[in-house]
């Protein structure tokens, strides 16, 4: 009973571990499966005929290569406008500082689909055709605000005296920004960038309301929730989570092999 | 000594040459600003205007709409859906308790109990990001299926009749009850009040603990009066992260939810995307965020922080 | 970058700095010899660093000019100006090793072969082991030679040092004050270096400007300044110093004669930074150091033509090589004198009745009209 006291914590807190993974074990178990109808909601029998042929339900792999393209242009868009204003905000002075912050807060503070129907509202009364484009403009205007905070913080947090450094030992503006600022700035640069991605690519809800005809890959899975789910779907997820957690612990392990051959 | 100091009296030398900043340098800035603040402006702000706009317009799809300033819209729009409001509140609210009382533990033991373990358990944390959230929502149509191992476990232990008392299922089902709309709201969230809690424990000097353990406090009391106080501003900063976008969210009440599930998010997807009655679904949607804005306001002035995000 | 032809001295001329209302540094010309080992010493907030940074580039001057050598160097940003800085907190590159941080001078001026010139100057600070390490594996002091490295082999005309020994502990400082001073003999470049620690300044420097309020108060060999305060500042931030208000009683060419409360004392008018006249005011100073000290009882043993004073001890603190009076006399409250420990007198302690005397030589007279408390309160203060 005091063991179990003193380990209320580290119990609790398994559980809601227990809680967070479970659907994707459930995910996984199920791309194993061989279902009856239309949806792959009950086990009937494992198979891998859905392994054998991820691409072999009509427009899912078409969906999924349109959502990595709109999620890359969408990254190199907002990191390159948010890195600039990052910048701006942290290292001058200039009139109107508290209106960009707040600007910059806002859409941040906003529920989505408030941001997702006032973009539909404008594209409708300007007559702009929705689909790809209109989608791009949507991504990188929500993903802007998460790299501005990203970097800001990395560049908050770096000692301006560097680039004076950097310029008092005969580096010009444009070498003293590629050799000394962007490599101390890179970690939240690349910190921005990895959240507008995956931000980009799981984005449903402002999708949604301005993609037209256009299909992502979360427009084809909700599309199939009514219509029917294919095993696929199941095999996509679970590869994709396999494929990022084995890119986290490679990003760790060397990271830790770094650590350990620098003693400090 | 060649050197010499200024008579302390002494005035600039004449004619002085001064020194301004050029004109270029000081523009830089505004440079750097120019392209991002542009996208905001053009792609946040006005399509807010042009929202505003339209929900003041009547007419119909046929005839297009015309601006009549026709506030009544508000009136209407509010009287008739104050349900669906009253619901995403109430439904948001809870998912963000039950985020933050299951996420407490879970952040307070990596912060402070995992050890070497840390990393993996935040890998573990952030790592169901990688799957699409659409897909994982799915698959707790499968897990809290009808006569499925969890619905038989929870009406074993009773549990179903004290949430069917409360109004929150019906029967021996859990699938398109509010319970699940809420259940998946909490998980679907769970880690935007966890990092925020874990990185705001995280800071917390361990030797804190240690010295309110020896000015006599026990492990509850340092809880209370050390820990918790120390870690508000993540508790703000998560539960501003879920209640925020739970609010306006309408995928877990269509996937997991039932007509009588439905959330101002659903009415306005449909009234936008299926009925097209834009100024109804305009004007809902800044009754929302009104709503949500005027919450976060007090809320932060509440709770005493302006530190956010 | 190398100039070390006659005519490469550092010639700040009107120069000042404002920001908004707000001036750092008010119009000031100074002239900074080559091969000097020149020292600006001040309190924080009182324009030292804004001058440094002024001859580095790093600020730009609202008023005058800078020179080095015949050349005006105003207008140059700071990479094309043949100086070099080692910043306050070292600003070592964090993602470079210490081999890169001290080739990086080179390299930005593209030359290719650094190895050799890189290992050398790792060498003179006595750091080559190291090269591969990053900075935050080394420690404080050894961070700060790779400043001092990063920025010497670049053989710039001047070396500026910003509080260069702040982040060190006292006994690490010391050490490092003789390194420096070692490595401007055997380089032969001019430092300008920017303290708030007179002791550091005077240990240093051929030369100290003591700076206040964004103006030079004094300028010279740090023995000038110490015996010859013109200021009250300065005979306050440098050392300690009793300054007595006094009535000017004669003021002969060679002599003055002051009175206070009782008490005659002469000074040479040699040593007056201002011109007394009989009737007039007069802040009298002595260092505590020149006083001697005798019992009451004893005041026939003390030789004629010297000052005297009376007064009683009102505390005494033993430190070894010398105990600190501090005395109550009428002509001045808190007097302070040191006395060297050779023979202590039992009978030398608090409520003891006591007379001060030292050569008038020793006293220095300054211009009444200023606070008489001027750098007091700031001497502790750090950066």
């Amino acid at each position: 009973m005091r063991w179990l006291r003193r380990n209320l914590v580290v119990i609790a807190g398994l559980g809601t571990l227990a809680y967070m993974i479970l659907p994707n074990l459930v995910v996984t178990v199920f791309s194993f499966n061989n279902p009856t109808g239309r949806f792959n909601y009950a086990w009937q029998e494992f198979s891998l005929d859905a392994w054998k042929d991820p691409c072999g339900v009509a427009d899912m792999c078409g969906s999924l290569a349109l959502s990595l393209q709109l999620a890359l242009w969408a990254t190199i868009g907002a990191t390159v406008l948010g890195t600039a204003i990052a910048f701006a905000l942290v290292r001058y002075r200039f009139r109107a500082r508290g209106a960009v912050n707040s600007l910059i807060f806002l859409p941040m503070a906003m529920p989505e689909i408030v941001m997702a129907a006032s973009l539909l509202a404008l594209f409708l009364n300007m007559g702009i055709q929705l689909g790809f484009w209109t989608i791009l403009i949507a991504h990188v205007m929500f993903c802007l605000s998460f790299v501005v905070a990203a970097v800001k913080a990395r560049v908050l947090s770096m000692d301006p005296r560097l680039e004076e450094a950097a310029r008092d030992l005969y580096a010009g503006p444009v070498q003293t920004f590629v050799r000394v600022t962007l490599p101390i700035a890179a970690p939240g640069i690349a910190a921005g960038a990895l959240l507008s991605f995956a931000l980009s690519f799981d984005d449903f809800i402002i999708t949604n309301f301005n993609s037209g005809n256009t299909v992502t890959f979360p427009m084809f899975v909700w599309g199939s929730a009514q219509r029917g789910t294919p095993v696929q779907i199941n095999v996509i997820g679970t590869a994709m989570f396999v494929i990022a957690v084995l890119v986290v612990l490679a990003g760790q392990m060397v990271g830790n092999r770094r650590k350990n051959a620098q003693p400090k | 000594m060649t050197a010499t100091a200024a008579p302390p009296q002494a005035v600039a030398p004449a004619e002085p040459p001064v020194h301004k900043a050029s004109l270029r340098k000081r523009l830089v800035p505004y440079w750097l600003l120019l392209p991002g603040i542009l996208w905001l402006l053009v792609f946040f702000v006005l399509p807010m205007l042009y929202q505003a706009s339209t929900s003041v317009q009547t007419g119909s799809l046929e005839e297009g709409f015309k601006v009549t300033w026709h506030f009544q819209t508000y009136w209407d729009a509010l009287t008739e859906y104050y349900p669906q409001f009253l619901r995403s509140l109430l439904y948001a609210a809870t998912a963000t308790v039950l985020c933050l009382l299951l996420g407490y533990p879970l952040a307070y033991l990596i912060a402070f109990k995992a050890g070497r373990w840390r990393n993996l358990l935040l890998v573990l944390v952030i790592a169901p990001f990688f799957t699409s959230f659409l897909i994982r929502t799915l698959a707790w149509k499968t897990i809290l299926a009808d006569g499925g191992p969890v619905v038989d476990v929870l009406n074993t232990l009773h549990v179903l009749d004290v949430t069917s008392w409360l109004g929150m299922t019906e029967g021996e089902r859990v699938l398109a009850t509010p319970l699940a709309v809420v259940c998946g709201l909490t998980y679907n969230f769970l880690p935007f009040m966890i990092l925020p809690l874990y990185t705001s424990l995280e800071r917390i000097d361990t030797r804190l603990h240690e010295a309110a353990g020896d000015l006599y406090a026990r492990p509850s009391t340092t809880f209370r009066k050390v820990t918790f106080p120390l870690s508000m501003p993540g508790v703000v900063s998560g539960t501003l992260l879920t209640f925020i976008p739970a609010s306006g969210d309408y995928v877990n009440a269509e996937l997991l939810g039932s007509t009588d599930t439905r959330m101002i998010g659903n009415v306005i997807q449909s009234q936008y995307l299926r009925i097209l009655d834009y100024p109804t679904a305009a004007a809902l949607s800044f009754i929302l965020m009104a709503i949500v804005l005027i919450m976060v306001t007090v809320y932060i002035r509440r709770a005493g922080t302006e530190d956010l995000v | 970058m190398t100039d070390k032809t006659a005519g490469g001295d550092v010639r700040l001329a009107g120069i000042s700095k404002h920001y908004g209302s707000f001036t750092a540094v008010h119009p000031l010309d100074l002239t900074i010899p080559q091969g000097s080992f020149f020292a600006l010493l001040g309190a924080s907030g009182c324009g030292k660093t804004t001058t440094l940074r002024m001859i580095a580039g790093l600020e730009e001057p609202s008023t005058g000019t800078v020179s080095l050598g015949d050349r005006e160097v105003t207008q140059l940003p700071p990479y094309k100006r043949p100086v070099n800085t080692v910043f306050q907190s070292y600003a070592l590159f964090p993602h470079l090793n210490i081999y890169e941080n001290v080739a990086f001078g080179l390299r930005r001026r593209g030359i290719k072969s650094v190895k050799k010139q890189v290992e050398d100057m790792l060498e003179l600070v006595e750091l080559g082991q190291f090269a591969q390490r990053k900075p935050h594996q080394l420690s404080g002091g050894q961070q700060q030679r790779v400043a001092v490295a990063r920025a010497l082999i670049n053989h710039p005309q001047v070396l500026l040092l910003d509080e260069p020994l702040g982040a060190l502990d006292l006994k690490l400082r010391r050490q490092m004050q003789l390194e420096l001073k070692r490595i401007q003999t055997e380089v032969g470049i001019t430092f300008v270096h920017v303290t708030h620690d007179q002791e550091e300044a005077m240990t240093m420097a051929d030369t100290v400007a003591v700076m206040n309020g964004g103006r030079v108060e004094q300028l010279g060999a740090p023995a000038d300044l110490y015996e010859n305060p013109k200021t009250t500042f300065v005979a306050n931030f440098l050392g300690t110093s009793n300054l007595i208000e006094a009535e000017v009683l004669e003021a002969g060419a060679a002599d003055v004669t002051v009175g206070s409360a009782g008490a005659t004392l002469r000074l040479p008018a040699a040593r007056c930074s201002t011109t007394p006249k009989a009737g007039g005011k007069l802040l009298v100073g002595v260092r505590p150091e020149k006083i001697s000290l005798v019992h009451a009882d004893e005041e026939d043993t003390v030789a004629a033509g010297r000052n005297k004073i009376r007064g009683t001890i009102a505390a005494s603190s033993f430190i070894g090589v010398s105990t600190q009076f501090v005395i109550d006399s009428p002509v001045c409250p808190e007097l302070e004198v040191y006395v060297q420990n050779i023979e202590r007198d039992a009978r030398l302690a608090p409520g003891a009745e006591v007379v001060l005397h030292w050569n008038p030589e020793h006293t220095f007279g300054l211009d009444a009209a200023q606070d008489i408390d001027a750098g007091i309160e700031t001497v502790e203060e750090g950066a």
